[in-house]
């Protein structure tokens, strides 16, 4: 099914995605441009004397123009180089490549389970209606206002701290163990995924109806085509286009959510390294994770698209 | 954190209203939800201001002997971990919490109405690079943007919130350049007229009343979301520092004793999830309340009275259920149909007869609006939702279709009864190649394998004259002509060898010369497959082509029913006469044409007489005063008319 136009399409949004990542990359360096303070001296402490804080500027190349400086960091990037923490002294890809692992696994986890349950929940509230429809609802002005911070401590409460079911904070990789590995996953999972589902079962109703309207459907029917063919295998395919287009912002919101619901659970991802980094001013962390996150919502949106074009046989119209 | 993404979107329906203020605002207030909400946030609002004056404590009190107890008299809210009074910090730290959240709010209402306005009002390239900066600002997670501005400007939630104001301003952007293009729009219309352009003050004067409420929404719903961001950053240890209070750091120091005691959670989040959820009813309730005045100023509902005088005027002649003709593959007697909608059921097809003859074309013929579309969907048993066949009988092929169980009726569709429709194009689902979608029908009508269905699709296919059976079955509907689209839905209609075929204004979306080739493909596939066709049509050029026999509809009524030579000749009813004369196909060369006046009143208000009275020049007081009935003219002929003598002499 891929084809000639596929492979173009793929290309023209990586070469869209270039600018992107250069406003991207400018921006997080014009912010620093900004920053008060000194980040030598702050890594020094107070008691520093001018020499050792002028001695660890030139040897972090903070002395230099900020052009100059973006120009370094860039040219090291496109090589994989993206500096050092200025904390743990550790290369920042290599902190973040260890970390990147359980960040993706939360944000897959959830995206999964709120799409398998959202669109469930969808097409069953766009077909019965009723009181199922105002429950989506309901339950979505819900997931809506609580904030997944909250949500998760309630979770933890639930069934770490008064049922004991499963560890309230911590990590397991799944080579140890993937029984703990899920136990410690399970919870980060849906507190993620609970916005996510109400959102995908929203989407999902909202075009599910509005396919169900279409002349297509009553041609269908006067078919005789029965009407649970005519939902699973015309409807949906043409209803999930709508939603897959909402899913790169479900992700993203997603991705965003993980930088807190991974310092709720004691996770030890990106975000939390990111939240830790940004409290400590370690700036070539921070560029980091922003650089990482800016490629996986590219790439997420590459996907995206792909699987549009494959369900639109009238490809990408936007 | 911005996981609500999706519900920042702007709601752009509205903005294109002109409901004005008040009408809206009293809607609001009679929603008790809205009502309920405002109050509620009003009142954390006034408290929160008035911290110093109502707490109960101070907010860095401390007391160690009473660290974490739950609710009591002394402690409305219980107290945290050093022994300090909730319900006070909650208080103070929601002065820190509110102020950015509303710094948030203001920054993006003032941010995208400014960004919306000039987008709107220069177009072009500054449109463009506003439009593409805002999908920037979507494109990444707020949140990791705000880590980067709170590296560099520590611990300083002001300056992150700016930031984040700045991010959700592209939602009240859009919202906003919808509504000035809009306007912008009309305005130009208006100013053509007069000469002259219109000023930025005429401008604004126009677009006020129709931004405020979306503008509205959208700040109920941007100071929601900041408050779930500015709470996470707080929870986080990023903004507010220790000891000072704010409610999402107060979260964070739930969070550290949720061994000890998990109440201390609850008043905690608590607020922020009612704040939060206050501010998205309020959103809800004024777009709600705008859709409504909205639909209030638009539909002037017919008057009850009206109503009930048109379905009076049902004549009891009409009533009387015939017995079907058992020689006619269908036969319809007195089928009546409702559309049950807010108020009464108002009639929309009244009572309507008549035969179609195995293998016969049968024509039913007239404007929009008079019920030939809802007759033939009532045929199918598709009719929409909310209509109903409120009474009478159709009989086909000696099966009684009305009160057909759903799955039988399913089985007769399609494989004895097929239909075609108006717009071949929207009729073939998008996604499926035309090939799939016939073979779906071949396989189910007759029970036909894979391989042999693939061969029955490229059978049909040429059949209705596609001249590459193989390439058009692996094509997708948009890559079809209309006159292709047509010849494909066709050859899906005859999967079943159905016995009826329904097409329903078959060519109308069709060009001259393609309306011409499906023509001429129905008639000679009526003859090969001695099929019979109900024929749903307002153009008298296609009946003549196709047809044996028609039948006239008007306002819901059979007006005259004919052998088709007869119709030409001496239509005996107005209506016909009138809609004869009007087509263009069939007019005298050289002569004006002569249009109807007037058109087809809507159903409900259909005149207690004859209902093409006010339409008609033969009309007398005799027409107006009492329901006219269909009266028999010998043979096959019918017609309801007073006057179809003088019809008759008028035009020989």
């Amino acid at each position: 099914m891929i084809g000639n136009a596929t492979i173009r399409m793929i290309i023209r949004r990586l070469l869209l995605s270039v600018p992107l990542l250069f406003v991207v990359s400018v921006l997080t360096f014009g912010l620093v441009a900004l920053t008060p303070g000194n980040p030598a001296l702050e890594i020094l402490g107070g008691s520093a004397t001018p020499a050792e804080v002028t001695a660890l500027d030139q040897q972090l190349g903070l002395n230099q123009p900020l052009v100059v400086q973006y120009w370094q960091w860039l040219v090291r990037a496109v090589h994989g180089n993206l500096g050092v923490s200025l904390y743990s002294s550790q290369t920042v890809t290599g902190d973040i490549n260890s970390r990147i692992g359980v960040t993706l696994t939360i944000v897959i986890g959830a995206v999964l389970v709120s799409t398998v349950l959202g669109v469930a929940l969808g097409i069953v509230s766009a077909v019965r209606g009723g009181w199922l429809g105002r429950l989506t609802d309901v339950v979505s002005l819900v997931g809506f206002a609580v904030p997944n911070f909250w949500l998760g401590l309630i979770l933890v409460t639930i069934f770490s701290v008064k049922l004991g079911l499963v560890p309230a904070t911590g990590f397991v990789p799944f080579s140890t163990s993937p029984n703990d590995w899920l136990d410690s996953i399970i919870l980060p999972v849906i507190t993620l995924a609970a916005v996510g589902v109400t959102g995908v079962a929203k989407q999902t109703r909202d075009s599910l109806r509005d396919v169900l309207g279409q002349p297509f459907i009553v041609a269908l029917r006067a078919e005789g085509v029965p009407e649970r063919t005519i939902l699973l295998r015309h409807a949906l395919k043409n209803a999930a286009l709508p939603v897959v287009t909402m899913m790169g912002l479900f992700f993203v919101g997603m991705l965003g959510g993980a930088v807190i619901v991974e310092q709720v659970f004691g996770l030890p991802g990106v975000g939390s390294l990111a939240v830790s980094a940004t409290s400590t001013h370690d700036l070539p962390v921070v560029q980091g994770v922003v650089l990482y996150f800016t490629i996986i919502v590219i790439a997420v949106n590459l996907i995206l698209d792909v699987t549009y074009g494959l369900l639109n046989p009238r490809g990408r119209v936007s | 954190m911005t996981t609500f993404t999706a519900d920042t979107e702007p709601t752009t329906g509205p903005a294109s209203t002109s409901a004005g203020a008040r009408p809206v605002l009293r809607a609001l207030i009679r929603r008790p939800l809205t009502a309920i909400s405002l109050a509620f946030l009003l009142l954390v609002i006034i408290a929160v201001i008035a911290a110093p004056l109502i707490a109960p404590d101070q907010p860095l009190t401390t007391n160690f002997d009473n660290v974490l107890q739950g609710p009591s008299l002394h402690h409305l809210l219980g107290t945290d971990e050093l022994g300090r009074d909730i319900l006070t910090r909650l208080l103070y730290g929601g002065r820190v919490t509110l102020v950015v959240t509303a710094e948030a709010c203001a920054v993006a209402i003032f941010c995208g109405t400014t960004a919306g306005l000039v987008a709107g009002i220069r177009a072009g390239w500054t449109d463009a690079v506003i439009g593409r900066t805002a999908d920037v600002l979507m494109a990444m997670p707020a949140i990791i943007i705000l880590l980067v501005v709170l590296a560099v400007f520590h611990e300083n939630l002001y300056a992150a919130m700016l930031a984040f104001g700045l991010i959700l301003s592209a939602g009240p952007y859009r919202v906003v350049r919808a509504a000035t293009i809009t306007v912008r729009h009309e305005l130009y219309i208006d100013a053509a007229r007069v000469a002259g352009l219109p000023g930025r003050s005429i401008m604004l004067r126009h677009l006020l009343p129709r931004v405020t409420g979306p503008v509205i929404i959208q700040a109920a719903l941007v100071s929601a979301v900041a408050l779930v961001t500015g709470t996470g950053l707080a929870f986080l240890g990023l903004g507010t520092q220790p000891p000072n209070p704010s409610w999402g750091s107060m979260v964070a120091e739930a969070a550290s004793a949720i061994d000890q005691q998990q109440w201390f959670l609850v008043p905690t989040g608590g607020i922020i999830a009612l704040t939060v959820l206050a501010l998205g009813l309020i959103g809800d309730g004024v777009r709600d309340a705008i859709a409504d005045s909205w639909a209030a100023d638009g539909a002037q509902q017919p008057a009850g009275p009206v109503r009930r005088r048109a379905r009076a005027a049902l004549s009891a002649q009409d009533r009387q259920p015939e017995q079907p003709d058992p020689a006619a593959l269908l036969s319809v007697r007195s089928v009546t149909v409702d559309v049950v909608g807010k108020g009464s059921p108002v009639t929309v097809v009244d009572s309507v007869s008549f035969d179609i003859k195995p293998g016969e074309a049968f024509g039913l013929v007239g404007e929009s609006g008079c019920g030939k579309t809802m007759t033939a969907r009532a045929l199918m048993g598709l009719l929409p939702a909310g209509a109903r066949v409120a009474g009478g009988r159709i009989v086909f092929d000696g099966t009684e279709l009305t009160g057909l169980a759903p799955a039988e009726m399913a089985r007769m569709r399609g494989k004895r009864i097929a239909m075609i429709s108006q717009e071949p194009l929207v009729s073939l689902d998008p996604t499926w190649r035309v090939g799939n979608l016939i073979a779906e029908s071949a396989r189910r009508h007759e029970e036909l394998g894979r391989r042999q269905a693939r061969a029955r699709v490229l059978e049909l296919l040429e059949l209705v004259g596609i001249a590459n059976p193989a390439r058009t079955a692996r094509l997708y509907p948009h890559e079809l002509s209309g006159g292709m689209a047509q010849r494909a839905a066709l050859a899906r209609a005859l999967t079943g060898r159905p016995q009826l075929l329904i097409a329903d204004e078959p060519t109308t979306a069709l060009d001259a010369t393609v309306q011409a080739e499906v023509l001429d493909l129905l008639r000679q596939i009526q003859k090969t497959e001695q099929m019979s066709i109900l024929l749903v049509t307002h153009d008298w050029g296609v009946v003549a082509d196709l047809c044996t026999r028609a039948m006239v509809m008007y306002a819901g009524q059979v007006v005259e029913q004919a052998e088709i030579g007869a119709v030409f000749a001496t239509p005996l009813h107005p209506y016909t006469a009138g809609l004869l004369d009007a087509n263009p196909v069939l007019a005298e060369p050289r002569t004006r044409l002569n249009a109807i006046p007037g058109s087809v009143p809507l159903p409900g208000t259909w005149p207690t007489g004859c209902r093409f009275s006010p339409r008609c020049s033969y009309v007398t007081d005799e027409c107006r005063g009492q329901p006219v009935a269909l009266a028999q003219f010998g043979g096959d002929r019918s017609a309801r008319c007073l006057h179809s003598d003088e019809v008759v002499v008028s035009r020989s």
